[in-house]
């Protein structure tokens, strides 16, 4: 096992990189910052690759929670305390290597796509924070820690959404972000507080160990409700409600398409493999009290997953800008993860739905990183996001046309792609726990595949092969398009061999719910319906946006109020509009307004006013007439003689 | 007819030079004139002093001591006030406690 100081370095190399790239950025490492925040990344994830391979090499077997490093931070009394520690275990590591490969991969990316970008240094400087950020949060032993470190991924978040602040969609975006997961963060400090309150705990272990075996706590905990809910279920759904936010699902997943607004590696990164994970990861860290404790916490894990990775798809075939189509799939395949969870049973084969989930997020983080970056590399060329405006494209951009062909086959589940694998056993722990779930999932996954082939169609063929001018040739008032540097080519290729090659680790190995290893069995009947389905979806992609023709536009003036609603999002982003604009804003906004300012400010008011008034009146006693002040002086005396001698008896 | 002093004829000489003491010390405009003032209201105070030393406690010397207290620190205190009104008078150009009015800020 690698020492504690070298699992440190893990996180706190970025931190240096943040801070050293954050206070210097003008002055010293102009155009080297890039390089910087590369080298100190890579040597991040040498170490992660390291550590990960020593605590598999060592835990053979079966695979218990190790805790190399711990500080009280600050205690508050016997038991409960908050600490700074490193908690290895299977999913940390998993999600330690995940986080320091996509970083590393997008800083290289970076490296051509942020080129000459005016704010360059202090980019990387936002990169290295949030890779601190979310590693910090996975390798978190306290609850409270991760909620520190769960924050400070919020607030990267925002500066990186915010990154092009002249733009004002770009700001309303970071702004909406910011404000939607800082309101679920609410319910998960809420969660918080009633777990510890009821465990004494903070540390996760402890509280983990509290709450699935026969204490007093446990039974306090299931005995008091609330609403005829029981407090254990309350603080699980309200930690929850932080990990939905964080992880976009329905419905605080309003925040998600807007912060595309952020640069394109940013959203491969922290919007599509790492950040939105990490409600995921939240739930998996206590997912031995969700399913041994409170399972009906986890029945709303399963259908708010169930529910968003449905709706989401919907959404996703009509959008056209390619960045949004992609976050719609995020969103979905996020919700697959969840429900996957949501279906999982603890322990043995029942744990078949946890294994799944870290396998679908591992998978996913390769070719959903890979998508992203891919279409990093066509807005490169075309300097839009619209879907519109691209088409026939391939000849141009031949790496990223077959590296996108690979991640989409991924997503839609074609085997032998790495989505392939993951999808299939998580469909599986669906089918053999509830049937309503899997028929869904198939209806869903059929049409991942629909759109992403949309998507990919229309990128790359569609319409005849446009004419550009290539690099350097297109003088004068011409858009320049050129293909990008290597660097952006190479990211591509190493996420492309992870997300064709992935699929074959053995996960249920390395990850499962009670740290005992899982065998999966591959099971080519259960695959058929819907591998069928997946090919399906493409098939009607391909028929629909292989070459330009005016079926899809009579399809959608065939359903063109269903159309509408989708387009729209299904009138979510309305919906919270009219109620905090309309609602909180006249009827609790208004009225406390008032309320402070004629009230409030008014006490405040009036004690200033009659302060002053008294003053102005006493302050003609301060005369400055010394004659003055020794009459004063006269009368005080004459009057405490008059009381000593006649009075006080 | 000759009258030997006593005790109460020295009391009414110190409160009849304490209250003079005090008319000067509230009327007189002049700053000299109201150190002056504060010397005589110190000077009954001493008479008190030496007058019930003499009177009530003949055999202790309590009174007498205190009445060389009070002449050094009338000393000391006469010292400090007319450097304070020599410094008043360089800046203001005159000793008048009523032109000095505006040191309260």
């Amino acid at each position: 096992m690698p020492s504690a100081i070298l699992i440190a370095l893990i996180p706190l190399l970025p931190l240096f990189t943040f801070l050293v790239l954050g206070l210097y950025r003008r002055k010293v490492f102009k155009n080297a910052s890039g390089i910087i925040g590369t080298l100190s990344l890579l040597i991040s994830f040498v170490i992660a690759v390291f550590t990960a391979y020593s605590y598999f090499h060592i835990h053979q077997g079966s695979h218990p929670a190790e805790i190399p490093f711990k500080y009280t931070w600050l205690q508050f009394n016997e038991g409960m305390s908050i600490d700074m520690g490193i908690q290895l275990d299977s999913i940390s590591v998993m999600m330690i290597v995940v986080v320091t490969f996509v970083s590393l991969m997008v800083h290289i990316f970076s490296l051509g796509y942020m080129k000459g970008e005016e704010r360059y240094p202090t980019y990387y400087a936002f990169l290295s924070l949030f890779t601190f950020s979310m590693l910090g949060l996975v390798l978190s032993s306290n609850i409270f820690q991760i909620y520190i470190f769960w924050e400070l991924v919020g607030v990267s978040s925002y500066l990186l959404i915010g990154f092009y602040y002249d733009r004002p969609s770009a700001v309303a975006a970071s702004k909406k972000a910011f404000i939607v997961t800082r309101f679920a963060d609410l319910g998960f400090l809420i969660g918080i507080l009633i777990l510890s309150f009821y465990a004494n705990t903070l540390d996760f272990n402890t509280l983990i160990a509290t709450f699935t075996t026969q204490t007093p706590e446990l039974h306090n905990a299931l005995a008091s409700t609330f609403l005829d809910v029981s407090a254990l279920t309350w603080g699980l759904v309200l930690v929850f409600m932080g990990g939905a936010g964080k992880s976009a699902m329905f419905p605080l997943h309003i925040w998600l398409p807007d912060a595309m607004e952020g640069p394109t590696p940013v959203s491969a990164l922290i919007h599509a493999a790492t950040m939105v994970v990490a409600g995921v990861f939240l739930v998996a860290r206590l997912f031995p009290i969700f399913s041994l404790s409170a399972p009906a916490a986890l029945d709303i894990v399963a259908y708010v997953g169930i529910l968003s990775a449905f709706l989401a798809a919907i959404i996703a075939c009509t959008q056209t800008d390619i960045k949004r189509v992609l976050a719609y799939s995020t969103m979905s395949q996020i919700g697959f993860m969840m429900f996957a969870l949501g279906v999982s049973g603890y322990g043995g084969e029942n744990g078949l739905g946890y294994t799944a989930s870290m396998f679908h997020l591992f998978t996913h983080a390769m070719f959903k990183a890979l998508l992203f970056l891919g279409a990093g590399v066509v807005i490169h060329f075309i300097h839009s996001n619209d879907m519109k405006d691209m088409g026939g494209l391939r000849k141009y951009l031949p790496v990223a046309h077959i590296t996108f062909l690979i991640a989409c086959l991924a997503i839609a589940g074609v085997p032998p792609f790495a989505g392939f694998f993951s999808k299939e056993e998580i469909l599986l722990a669906a089918y053999n726990s509830n049937p309503t779930i899997y028929y869904i999932a198939l209806v869903t996954s059929a049409l991942t595949a629909f759109y992403m082939f949309r998507l990919y169609f229309s990128i790359f063929w569609n319409k005849p092969t446009p004419l550009y001018s290539s690099a350097g040739e297109g003088a004068g008032g011409e858009v320049h398009h050129h293909k990008g540097p290597f660097v952006m080519s190479l990211p591509l290729i190493i996420l492309a061999i992870g997300a064709a090659l992935a699929g074959f680790i053995h996960f249920g190995n390395f990850v499962s719910s009670d740290g005992q290893p899982l065998e999966s069995h591959f099971n080519p009947m259960f695959s058929i319906a819907p591998v069928t389905i997946g090919v399906i979806g493409i098939a009607i992609a391909w028929v629909l946006y292989k070459k330009q023709n005016d079926k899809p536009e009579r399809i959608a003036s065939a359903l063109s109020s269903l159309y509408r609603a989708t387009y729209r999002k299904f009138y979510i982003d309305e919906i919270y509009l009219f109620i905090t604009k309309k609602v909180l804003f006249n009827l609790v906004g208004r009225p406390a307004a008032w309320f402070d300012r004629n009230v409030v400010d008014g006490m405040v008011n009036a004690t200033g006013n009659a302060t002053a008034t008294l003053s102005a009146r006493i302050k003609k006693i301060q005369s400055g007439r010394v004659q003055g002040y020794a009459i004063y002086t006269l009368v005080g005396v004459i009057a405490l003689a008059v009381l000593f001698i006649y009075l006080w008896k | 007819m000759t009258i030997e002093p006593g005790l109460y004829h020295l009391l009414f000489i110190s409160t009849a030079l304490f209250f003079i003491g005090v008319y000067g010390f509230l009327t007189r405009r002049n700053l000299i004139t109201m150190l002056m003032s504060i010397e005589l209201i110190l000077n009954s105070v001493n008479i008190n002093f030496i007058a019930f030393n003499k009177y009530l406690w003949a055999n202790r010397l309590d009174g007498v001591m205190f009445t060389v207290f009070v002449i050094a620190i009338a000393a000391a205190e006469a010292a400090v006030a007319i450097a304070i009104i020599i410094n008043l008078y360089r800046s203001h150009q005159s000793i008048d406690v009523q032109k000095a009015e505006e040191l309260k800020y």
